[in-house]
């Protein structure tokens, strides 16, 4: 059989690992950000008698700098046995990888360039003449879509057919004259003597020794003192990138609709009334659409409780057993999905519908003064805005922000935006207790109440952020470029497929895997006794003194603690105690819970109280999963408890003494 | 004169970038001496601008347009 090794070339966040994934069915896991594969990752295929066996370089965006994963991606090109370089390029962002495809091409004989994403270049209009750019190239190019499993075959048969060639020789201006005078003294066949030449005029140590090791370099040359070679280098391989992408790529210039649009969003008077009435806009259509889907569930799911109940004891399972399957894990379990699902479908379609739009990045460039000022990045505001969604997306989002400090804030911080979760109660207490019951424009005013809180996380964001880099994550902002895409009407239908199938069902899917142990924990708490005495009540007269220094009471504390897997089941839990059951306790009319409240001594100061410590505690289990997983470090994921239930705490105790 | 220097929608050359830890980055974003640049728009706080380079709008920070000595039209 025929055996070919292929090593996978590619700048960061291009899909390389997708397309290293689709051949080998090694699943590594695919990320969304710089320096996703940091070793080198080996794997097999097989397709028509040919056995190909793929290595994975980590993400590179050029190959004549020195940082590490560039230099792990050179040296493996340089000096190891392979057959074929594929440079992996992003069809929306072609020049990066044609940089690279022309620095491969210098250092590798057989190259093959292959084009990815080729189905979001599409969308945003972006033709690509192939038969040109692989004229001008002089290497194969395949175009492919590694999500979408298009041109993968083709990507095969251009590897197998591939040849090798002469390097490429590239104009480098002043600098050829030095690069003959050295290639001359070099003694090679094996590698591109103007390549090495270069490395010498540019001083590179490490691969002057590697090749005097060799036998390659016999002698030392003079340096060139006067001249920037690197500059020349950049310089000169830009324009050559130029030369070859000239008529290739077709991108829609950025238009005067987009000036114009541009023009208001980021106005100085109104470019941030503008984002917040955004936010405010969204969170009414959340309020105002997810409630009749909502209840709609909810009483579905409940109307299916008693034949389950039938059902499970027509097996003759014990009766405790029924009871914790049907009141503790399925109640939980539909708790939550019903609670949860409908304000998420409407939110996460509007929020993917804006940023396929590309309202997103000019957030981040209104936003990216402020986040400086607190020595941050303005990607932050992306974030932030993806944890109003889920937290646990807002925290993976981080990944867009490459300076791991501003990373790290990113993801701290990101808990102080509201998410979805808990929505449905604050929506609930707000209404009860500041804007009142059968107000005619009950929804809009607690809209604008939210949104009002909603600026309280940002101005904590803030301040935490400022803290947070004066600290423990001290140094400098690095820097901030952002690109700002032309706007483009969406495909309305795709951002709701998308947004529902990637993320909704998601951040779903975690719900539910933490709503079971949890249903199982609540029902034991609540069903099991000690001595007579319920644990509920030992937990309860236990946190009693804390919850009332802080202006709550021991059930609302404990209702926090427990509202831990999932923030949508904390008032659940809170009626639970109250009116003593050993279920969760349904409660549809508002009224009703806000008789029950008040039975229960609670006031303005201690709705207030709730709504701050229920903002600001800590993140719940699925986000800090997440964290712990982002930042791989536990001390920085006991931080992020620590930081907001610090500010809630605080916050609280001076509500209370400040309203006594 | 450096980039962040120049108005909204004046249009300049770039001649050369300064030694600047953000060099490279702005080297591969394509702030390369000769390139054509314009002030495309500024944000609400006059920090960071936005740039139309190779057809693209890229926005950076005053900062790191400091580190872009630029000229006006080619004479």
């Amino acid at each position: 059989m025929k055996e070919i090794k292929v090593v996978l070339v590619g700048t960061p966040n291009v899909g390389k690992s997708s397309i290293y994934n689709a051949f080998t069915h090694n699943h590594e896991h695919t990320g969304n950000w710089a320096g996703k594969t940091v070793g080198i990752s080996r794997g097999e295929c097989e397709y028509l008698d040919t056995c190909y066996t793929f290595y994975d370089l980590p993400g590179t965006y050029s190959l004549i700098s020195k940082s590490k994963e560039e230099v792990v991606a050179t040296d493996f090109i340089v000096f190891q046995d392979f057959d074929v370089a594929v440079v992996v390029c992003d069809a929306t962002s072609l020049n990066k990888g044609i940089h690279l495809a022309v620095q491969t091409k210098e250092i590798c004989p057989n190259v093959v360039v292959c084009i990815n994403l080729i189905d979001e270049a599409e969308k945003r209009g972006i033709t690509i003449n192939k038969k040109l750019l692989e004229e001008r190239l002089g290497s194969r190019v395949v175009l492919v879509s590694a999500k979408k499993k298009l041109g993968l075959t083709d990507l095969l048969f251009a590897i197998n057919e591939s040849k090798s060639q002469d390097y490429l020789k590239l104009d480098y201006g002043v600098l050829n004259d030095s690069i003959d005078d050295i290639s001359k003294n070099l003694d090679t066949n094996q590698y591109n003597k103007r390549w090495i030449a270069l490395k010498i005029l540019e001083n590179n140590q490490s691969y002057i020794n590697q090749f005097k090791n060799l036998g390659i370099v016999k002698k030392d040359f003079v340096k060139k003192q006067d001249l920037d070679v690197h500059l020349e280098v950049c310089i000169h391989i830009s324009k050559k990138v130029k030369e070859i992408l000239r008529d290739v790529v077709n991108i829609p210039r950025v238009d005067e609709k987009t000036r114009k649009i541009d023009k208001i969003l980021t106005s100085k008077i109104w470019g941030i009334p503008i984002m917040l009435l955004f936010l405010f806009v969204i969170f009414y259509l959340t309020i105002v659409g997810a409630n009749y889907p909502s209840s709609l569930l909810f009483s579905f799911f409940s109307s299916l409780e008693a034949p389950i109940m039938n059902f499970l004891e027509f097996l003759s399972l014990p009766n405790f057993l029924v009871d914790l399957l049907v009141h503790g894990v399925y109640k939980t379990l539909y708790w939550v999905v019903s609670v949860m699902m409908p304000p998420m479908l409407i939110f996460f379609p509007i929020f993917t519908f804006l940023e396929d739009l590309g309202v997103l990045p000019r957030i981040a460039f209104n936003m990216d003064r402020a986040f400086s000022k607190c020595r941050a990045c303005g990607k932050q505001a992306l974030t932030m805005c993806m944890g109003i969604g889920c937290n646990a997306v807002g925290v993976t989002g981080a990944r867009i922000i490459d300076s791991k400090r501003e990373r790290f804030i990113a993801i701290l911080t990101n808990v102080f935006m509201p998410c979805n979760g808990k929505f449905p109660s604050l929506i609930a207490i707000i209404t009860i207790f500041f804007v009142g019951l059968d107000q005619v424009y009950g929804a809009f005013f607690c809209a604008l109440i939210l949104t009002g809180f909603l600026f309280l996380g940002i101005l904590l964001t803030f301040l935490v952020s400022l803290i947070l880099s004066k600290t423990i994550l001290k140094g400098e902002p690095s820097s901030f470029t952002l690109e700002l895409p032309p706007y483009r009407m969406p495909n309305i239908w795709a951002s709701i497929w998308y947004s529902i199938k990637n993320r909704a069902i998601f951040v779903l899917g975690r719900a539910v895997k933490v709503a079971i142990p949890a249903g199982v924990l609540i029902w034991v708490i609540a069903n099991v006794s000690i001595h007579g005495v319920p644990v509920l009540t030992y937990l309860v007269n236990t946190l009693n003194p804390i919850g009332i220094f802080l202006g709550l009471d021991g059930v609302i504390l404990l209702a926090l603690i427990l509202g831990f897997p999932a923030n949508e089941i904390v008032v659940p839990i809170l009626l639970m105690c109250y009116l003593n059951t050993s279920t969760l306790i349904d409660m549809d009319n508002l009224s009703m819970l806000k008789d029950i409240l008040v039975e229960n001594g609670w006031t303005i100061k201690t709705a207030l109280c709730f709504l701050i410590l229920f903002l600001y505690r800590f993140p719940c289990s699925t986000t800090l999963l997440t964290i712990h997983k982002e930042t791989g470090s536990k001390f920085y994921t006991f931080l992020s408890v620590l930081i907001p239930l610090l500010v809630g705490v605080s916050l609280c105790i001076i509500i209370n003494f400040v309203f006594l | 004169m450096s980039l962040d220097q120049i108005k909204l929608n004046e249009e300049v050359v770039i001649t050369e970038l300064l030694s600047h830890p953000m060099r490279r980055r702005l080297l591969d974003l394509g702030f390369i001496p000769g390139e054509e640049v314009k002030c495309v728009l500024i944000s609400p706080f006059h920090d960071p601008k936005a740039y139309l380079i190779n057809g693209g709008m890229i926005a950076l920070r005053n900062t790191d347009a400091r580190g872009v000595m630029v000229k006006y039209e080619r004479d």
